[in-house]
């Protein structure tokens, strides 16, 4: 199963604490569904001004990205540059 | 996923090598059209008028005597532009608060710092529009203002936005505040860590806000005809984003607006958005003729976007060993007059180069009367190395270490888990760290008075939205078409891609920036994405053109197109049994694409990414004089994880100018205002922004651990080298002189009182 990890504040408010969590899922809508199943509203969240790095690698407005089994799925905040 | 593929094995005969730049010949003879360049027939001029207070509600705007002024065509204020409430603020894709930043371009109720424009005219020469400016009657109610994040943030603080109530807390407040948002990261237990050190270092350290001083101030023509299309000619970071976002602040269909772009005379962040081009287009619209605006070097200063200053505490400990048990920084953040400082880039950055298992980064975000802030090469970033690079030093020094060998000791690499969450993949931390360490610089004697500082430097680096077309024009040679502005040399570093994957001489190979009805939406250029995504994107559109000629050599020769390869810039028979053929080269099948099915072209979109990040650590030398507290950079060497050089000349030039970037923003480089909130100091004689006597030549140090998702290795270049700088030279001033500097800019006055106090 796959690793998501969430920030701190978003874990306080929606997923009772958890920062990680295993999922089933295969891309990263799926696995935003997934958590949105489980922790309802944390799906608007991670869909909103959100990045993911996947097993390291920073990819943004992404949601079919597929996400390995042994992957680690990182929700961070969505990155501008100068 | 991005096709990594690498087309070789990586001895490349163009990648990495020192072309000759394509721009170079009209820069250097002034051919080379910039924003200011352009001209109409029938043209106007345009002209802001901006506010003189730092806070003030607007009871009366008069425009009559400007209107009556002959030669005066057109005045606008906010009740020629439509105002946008806050449940439009956003739009599609674009990465902005509509709402903020039209009232941001022109104030609608108050002004919200020195500089804020309330209104604009066109008339038909730049003196008449000044004139008229002048006729306009404003009647302001001065309000209280604030500046400085600490007292913004402090019960009772003049407030800016009655609507503004602070995100990001455990409780939604009940009050409105100038903090527009706290964010918070954390891995492990910071008590624990502190716990656990033997000696802890911490302290605070403000910052302030600089300027990222490009030498082409804003300029735009903008032409908007009667049925509601128009075309804008400027210089910015994206003309896709100046498309979009006219559109988006005027409310008319992008397809209506055509951008032309013009070559740019530096960025850094700070033409990311627009600043001038919606007023150019309402006044052309108003007037029925082109506008041509351009700002003064005041106006830039007062009116476009600096990055924030700040107030930082930064707390650090560690084992006797070196071994960093705990990171903790908070961070307040000027925003300037509306919501959306980098401080939560600086709170994911800081640590990152460092593998520490308790770290805390908190950060505000707080609206001030001061130009709303604007990207600055890695944005945020090197703020918070500011401090945490220092307070490693003295960490360091405290446990008799060497604050090289403790960075190695901590360095992050593959593997590591960062405090904002991903862990690394492969990067080129501890290759850099290590190639700084060895550099004779870091073990040359020094001086009397002398001292020698070092500091690390994380950024993500940035993909994103990237359409770009590769063309085989009419005698053999290639046309390369970016959607992207090249500010750092990618016109270059495309054509040697371009050329490697052809295997054509590069002199074969052009690029040009196109405009926005040439190509798919490209996002702007920053936060070092071009080289790597329009790289990726070019090559995949390269070998697509090379399939299409080894295609029509199969049609010539009537073979089967896996009989046909594409070797060194020509098509050849794959082996003995596809028969014997002389090889066609580029010239060859161009000359023959009418009969073979057409033009050969290649367009292609991506939303590209994992850009794979970069680190840097530099080391620096500096003399103090103790009697007048001037510091002189003797010796600067700048090493960086590039990924792949594709152009070195470039990377260095990317290199050296961030340091010196740098340099300015650590020794001289700052804001100043009065106490009416009003900016002293807007032009370049008395904001000091380094010269070439002020520094010694930067030495760039390429170290190369190719990133795996691009098919040459690249990583984004511009960002990382201004992150070191400031903490770097704050080291190196320690250990000349013993005195910790801990409020930039370390001017002269602050060094000599430093010096005083310590005595």
């Amino acid at each position: 199963m796959a690793n998501v990890i969430i920030n701190r504040e978003i874990a306080r408010q929606y997923t009772e604490g958890q920062t990680e969590i295993e999922v089933t899922s295969d891309n990263i809508r799926a696995v935003i569904r997934e958590l949105d199943a489980r922790f309802p509203g944390v799906g608007q969240v991670l869909r909103t001004d959100m990045a993911v790095a996947i097993d390291g690698e920073i990819y943004q407005d992404v949601l079919l990205e597929p996400v390995g089994p042994n992957s680690e799925v990182a929700f961070i905040p969505a990155i501008e540059g100068g | 996923m991005n096709d990594t593929a690498i087309p070789g094995n990586g001895e490349y005969k163009w990648v990495g090598k020192r072309t000759i730049r394509p721009d170079g010949v009209d820069k250097v003879t002034g051919r080379a059209a910039y924003g200011a360049d352009y001209s109409m027939p029938g043209m106007l001029f345009g002209k802001v008028l901006r506010s003189p207070h730092a806070h003030a509600r607007i009871v009366k705007i008069d425009t009559s005597k400007a209107e009556a002024l002959k030669g005066v065509k057109a005045v606008i204020t906010a009740a020629d532009w439509p105002e946008i409430p806050p449940q439009r603020a956003s739009k599609g894709t674009a990465p902005v608060n509509f709402c903020h930043l039209s009232d941001n371009l022109m104030a609608r109720r108050k002004v919200l710092y020195d500089g804020h424009a309330v209104a604009a005219v066109a008339a038909t020469s730049p003196q008449i529009a000044k004139r008229a400016a002048k006729l306009i009657d404003v009647e302001y109610e001065v309000l209280p203002h604030v500046i400085d994040p600490v007292e913004a943030a402090a019960d009772g603080a003049p407030l800016l936005h009655e609507d503004l109530f602070t995100g990001g807390l455990e409780e939604k407040p009940s009050a409105p505040s100038n903090v527009a948002n706290r964010v918070k990261f954390a891995i492990g237990d910071i008590d624990v860590g502190f716990a656990a050190a033997d000696e802890i270092v911490e302290r605070e350290y403000t910052t302030k806000a600089v300027h990222q001083g490009y030498i082409e101030p804003h300029a735009v023509t903008a032409n908007m005809s009667e049925d509601g299309t128009a075309t804008v000619w400027s210089s910015s970071q994206g003309q896709f984003m100046i498309r979009q976002y006219c559109a988006g602040l005027l409310e008319v269909p992008a397809s209506n607006i055509r951008v032309i772009p013009a070559e740019i005379g530096g960025g850094f962040g700070g033409k990311t958005t627009v600043w001038l081009e919606p007023h150019a287009l309402l006044l052309s619209k108003k007037a029925g003729r082109p506008v041509k605006m351009q700002m003064s070097r005041d106006e830039v200063f007062r009116a476009s976007g600096p990055t924030s200053g700040s107030w930082m505490k930064i707390k650090i400990g560690a084992k006797k060993d070196g071994t960093i048990t705990a990171g903790q920084a908070e961070y307040k953040f000027q925003a300037g007059a509306y919501p959306g400082s980098p401080v939560q880039l600086a709170c994911m950055c800081g640590f990152t180069p460092y593998d520490i298992e308790n770290v805390e980064s908190v950060g505000y975000d707080i609206v001030v009367n001061r130009p709303k802030a604007t990207a600055y090469r890695a944005p945020g970033a090197p703020i918070g190395a500011y401090g945490i690079e220092s307070a490693l030093h003295e960490l360091a020094r405290k446990l008799d270490l060497d604050p090289m060998e403790m960075r190695l000791k901590n360095a992050a690499k593959q593997g590591t888990k960062t405090s904002y969450g991903p862990t690394l993949g492969v990067v080129g931390n501890i290759e850099t760290m290590t190639a700084a360490k060895d550099h004779d610089h870091y073990k040359a004697p020094l001086g009397e008075n002398q001292g020698r500082g070092v500091a690390s430097g994380f950024w993500f680096n940035v993909g994103g939205e990237t359409s770009c077309a590769v063309s085989l024009l009419e005698d053999g040679s290639v046309m390369v078409t970016s959607g992207s502005p090249d500010i750092g040399g990618s016109r270059a570093s495309l054509c040697n891609m371009a050329a490697e994957v052809l295997g054509c001489d590069v002199e074969n190979v052009k690029a040009i920036i196109a405009d926005t009805s040439s190509l798919g939406f490209n996002r702007h250029t920053g936060g070092s994405r071009v080289t790597f995504a329009a790289g990726i994107v070019v090559t995949d559109a390269t070998k697509d053109i090379v399939q299409q000629l080894r295609e029509r050599a199969a049609l010539i020769w009537d073979i089967d197109v896996d009989a046909v390869e594409w070797v060194d810039g020509e098509a050849r028979p794959a082996g003995p049994n596809a028969g014997e053929f002389e090889p066609l080269t580029l010239a060859d099948i161009a000359g023959k694409t009418l009969e073979t099915g057409g033009p050969i072209n290649a367009k292609k979109s991506m939303n590209v990414q994992a850009p794979g990040p970069a680190f840097g650590t530099h080391i620096v030398d500096v003399e103090v004089d103790k009697e007048t507290g001037h510091v002189t950079i003797l010796r600067y060497t700048a090493v960086q994880d590039v990924g792949k050089a594709v152009h070195p000349s470039y990377v260095e030039g990317q290199i050296q100018g961030g340091a010196a970037q740098g340099v300015g923003w650590a020794l001289n480089e700052e804001y100043i205002y009065d106490d009416q909130g009003r900016m002293e100091n807007p032009g370049f004689l008395d904001y000091r922004i380094p010269v070439a006597s002020d520094l010694p030549m930067i030495e760039a140090v390429m170290v190369e651990v190719a990133n795996p998702t691009h098919p040459f290795g690249v990583r984004g270049v511009g960002e990382v080298p201004i992150i070191p700088p400031m903490a770097a030279i704050a080291n190196a001033i320690e250990d000349a002189v013993g005195v910790r500097m801990a409020d930039l800019p370390m001017s002269p006055p602050k060094v000599l009182a430093a010096l005083d106090a310590a005595d």
